[in-house]
């Protein structure tokens, strides 16, 4: 296999999403091709790459939004392809998903927002549902905010608010597209520690899209580093080992020109 | 002693030992096992009384959201009775999910403020609100007749390309609804004058009727409704949208009036096809006049002599004139309500709402000042 492949971490943690031979696109057009891989419980696993290179239409393969081509998704052991619409929607109750643009409610206050899927999904009674959707949300820091809509909100406070709605029923994998896109230094940082957090303490495993590089050095255990033009993942482990030891050309330019761009005085 | 609620997934029991209350929580407090032990637990508690809250843990073999938000409550509604409270036993999970959440932040729950304004701000508000409403629709009135002006001047600075995209899909596009509804209206008219009219002998002048009622009034209204049903809204929907998605913003910036870029096109697309639209609602119902005046036993021609006779091209082009202003309301109410837009999905749902309401309304009380006018100028 050309494929530059690391592997990192405790391999005896559970396996919760696994791609074998996958193969993903639009209609015949083939995006990206022979993806395989493994994400472990508790896992902080960055999909990473260049503008248009596929990372999204990934990330909307793992979360059931679009058929892969060939190959197979299993999260927490079950394959999501060819499975019935039922058992797609027992295995995506599993797994919780924030958009880049927050994708929320727009009728509806951030509270509301949250509580729905408590609301549907459980019998707890409503003050319970009002208490844990006030935490979710004090976990991302909108307190004060809740009886807000989300017109009202900044780009980032959006995003976080969508954190908390992906986090309401406690899914076992979170996948996060771009979540640090709009959000202040601090603030991200902060949403930073959050996910490390999540991920250590709960177990959580999260599966997050982004470019940013610093977030990636903070918080990956690993990076699938994906190639538009090769149509595949050319390397995939620790980002501080691939930025270290990658022979791959696009990897090393990759890591180098951004790293050395925020590393620059101000 | 103690007792012991909840069933397979998840456990409560209450005792006491020394004084304290004890709370032993147990099982599985997903959301499910949770929702099991809520209401008992929150019974407990409300016999604490002054009594410290000793809350066991011990048993908790696993706790996500649902279940932290349980001990967390517990462990708050203790503290603020003021009797005390502990977690003992609980395992390093459990804690690590507690220490998530700032107990400080969370010992008051404050309920969220809702007083009434009263009556006489109620009031206040709505006529300003209204009269900031028909400021911004005469401000839009004015900023549509500047550019209506200003294309005329300057053919080519309108962008006849939308303005063709948007006549087919506002005109050629509503052919087949505008006949079924033309043909039906005549059918109708004609249907319910000819009873009544039999009775006197007079049941030839059902061609008048029907001819003058669609061509001085029914045919341009109802098309001008069908329109705003059918573009109005659409307008409303399709610029609504781009607000949203700050569209109108982007050209704004990039220097291009959203008004003449926008509303211009539909507005003379409006225009050119409401009174087409309005004359091929007349023909289809004449023709479906004609029908029922044929069923009574008439011949076709003194149909059609009836129909000359009765109407002139004084009615035709008044019923024109008032399809052309109709095409003017109909896509001005739906350019500005769309433009009005606020944030989010539910608002480009109340624009267009609000562009069909306000569009009817516009037209029902245009056609009246056009009977006024017509009967003074002895129309």
């Amino acid at each position: 296999m050309a494929n530059e492949q690391q592997t990192q971490g405790d391999d005896r943690r559970q396996v919760v999403i696994r791609a074998k031979g996958l193969e993903v696109g639009y209609g015949k057009t083939v995006v990206l091709t022979g993806l395989e891989f493994e994400v472990r419980r508790g896992e902080v696993f960055v999909i990473l790459g260049g503008s248009g290179c596929g990372k999204s239409t990934l990330l909307k393969n793992m979360i059931g939004l679009y058929e892969p081509l060939a190959g197979e998704i299993e999260l927490q052991g079950r394959n999501l392809v060819g499975a019935s619409a039922a058992e797609r929607r027992e295995i995506l109750r599993g797994i919780g998903v924030t958009y880049q643009s927050g994708a929320l409610f727009g009728s509806m206050t951030i509270l509301q927002n949250v509580r729905l899927a408590l609301q549907e999904f459980t019998d707890l009674p409503p003050e319970a549902i009002d208490l844990i959707a006030r935490m979710k949300l004090g976990l991302v820091g909108l307190r004060g905010s809740e009886e807000k809509l989300p017109a009202e909100l900044s780009g980032g406070m959006r995003k976080r608010a969508a954190i908390a709605r992906a986090m309401a029923l406690d899914p076992a994998i979170l996948f996060l597209d771009e979540p640090q896109a709009g959000l202040d230094p601090i603030t991200s940082a902060e949403l930073d520690q959050l996910i490390l957090s999540l991920a250590r303490d709960l177990g959580i495993t999260f599966v997050i899209v982004t470019h940013e590089l610093a977030s990636v050095f903070a918080i990956a255990d690993r990076v699938l580093f994906l190639d538009g033009k090769r149509k595949t993942a050319v390397a995939m482990g620790n980002p501080h080992d691939l930025k270290r030891n990658s022979k791959d050309p696009l990897v090393r330019s990759f890591f180098r020109r951004e790293v050395l761009s925020t590393e620059q005085p101000a | 002693m103690g007792a012991t609620t909840g069933s397979g997934r998840a456990r409560a029991e209450v005792r006491e030992e020394d004084g304290v209350l004890v709370l032993a929580l147990a099982g599985h407090l997903d959301a499910a096992g949770t929702a099991e032990v809520w209401r008992p637990a929150e019974s407990a508690l409300a016999g604490l009384g002054s009594r410290a809250l000793r809350l066991d843990a011990s048993g908790v073999d696993y706790a996500d959201g649902s279940g932290t938000a349980l001990l967390f409550d517990c462990l708050q509604r203790a503290k603020r009775k003021g009797g005390g409270a502990e977690l003992v036993g609980a395992s390093h999970e459990v804690r690590s999910q507690l220490e998530l959440h700032d107990p400080e932040l969370w010992c008051e729950q404050p309920a969220p403020e809702r007083k009434s304004d009263g009556l006489i701000v109620e009031v206040g508000r709505a006529t300003t609100d209204a009269w900031k409403e028909a400021r911004e629709l005469i401000e839009f009135t004015g900023a549509v007749a500047i550019a209506l002006k200003f294309a005329l001047l300057n053919p080519r600075s309108v962008r006849w390309r939308d303005v063709v995209r948007v006549s087919e899909r506002a005109g050629v596009n509503a052919l087949p609804i505008i006949a079924i509804i033309g043909s039906l209206m005549g059918l109708i008219l004609a249907f319910q004058s000819a009873i009544p009219m039999k009775k006197f002998g007079a049941d030839l002048f059902v061609a008048d009727l029907v001819a003058i009622s669609l061509l001085r009034e029914l045919g341009p209204l109802m098309t001008a409704i069908v329109l705003c049903g059918r573009s109005g809204s659409a307008f409303a929907a399709e610029l609504g949208t781009m607000k949203v998605n700050e569209e109108v913003d982007a050209l704004t910036t990039m220097g291009l009036e959203p008004v003449r870029f926008l509303v211009v096109p539909r507005v003379l697309a409006a225009v050119m096809t409401t009174p087409m639209l309005a004359v091929f609602a007349n023909l289809c119902g004449l023709i479906g006049g004609a029908v029922v005046f044929l069923s009574f036993g008439h011949p076709l021609v003194s149909y059609y002599r009836q129909v000359q006779g009765a109407v002139t091209h004084v009615d035709l082009l008044g019923g024109i004139f008032k399809a052309f202003t109709f095409g003017v309301i109909v896509a001005a109410v739906g350019c500005a309500r769309g433009l009005q837009t606020g944030h989010g999905a539910s608002a480009v749902g109340l624009s267009t709402t609000r562009s069909v309401v306000s569009g009817i309304l516009l037209i029902v009380i245009a056609d009246m000042a056009f009977a006024l006018l017509y009967y003074a100028l002895d129309i």
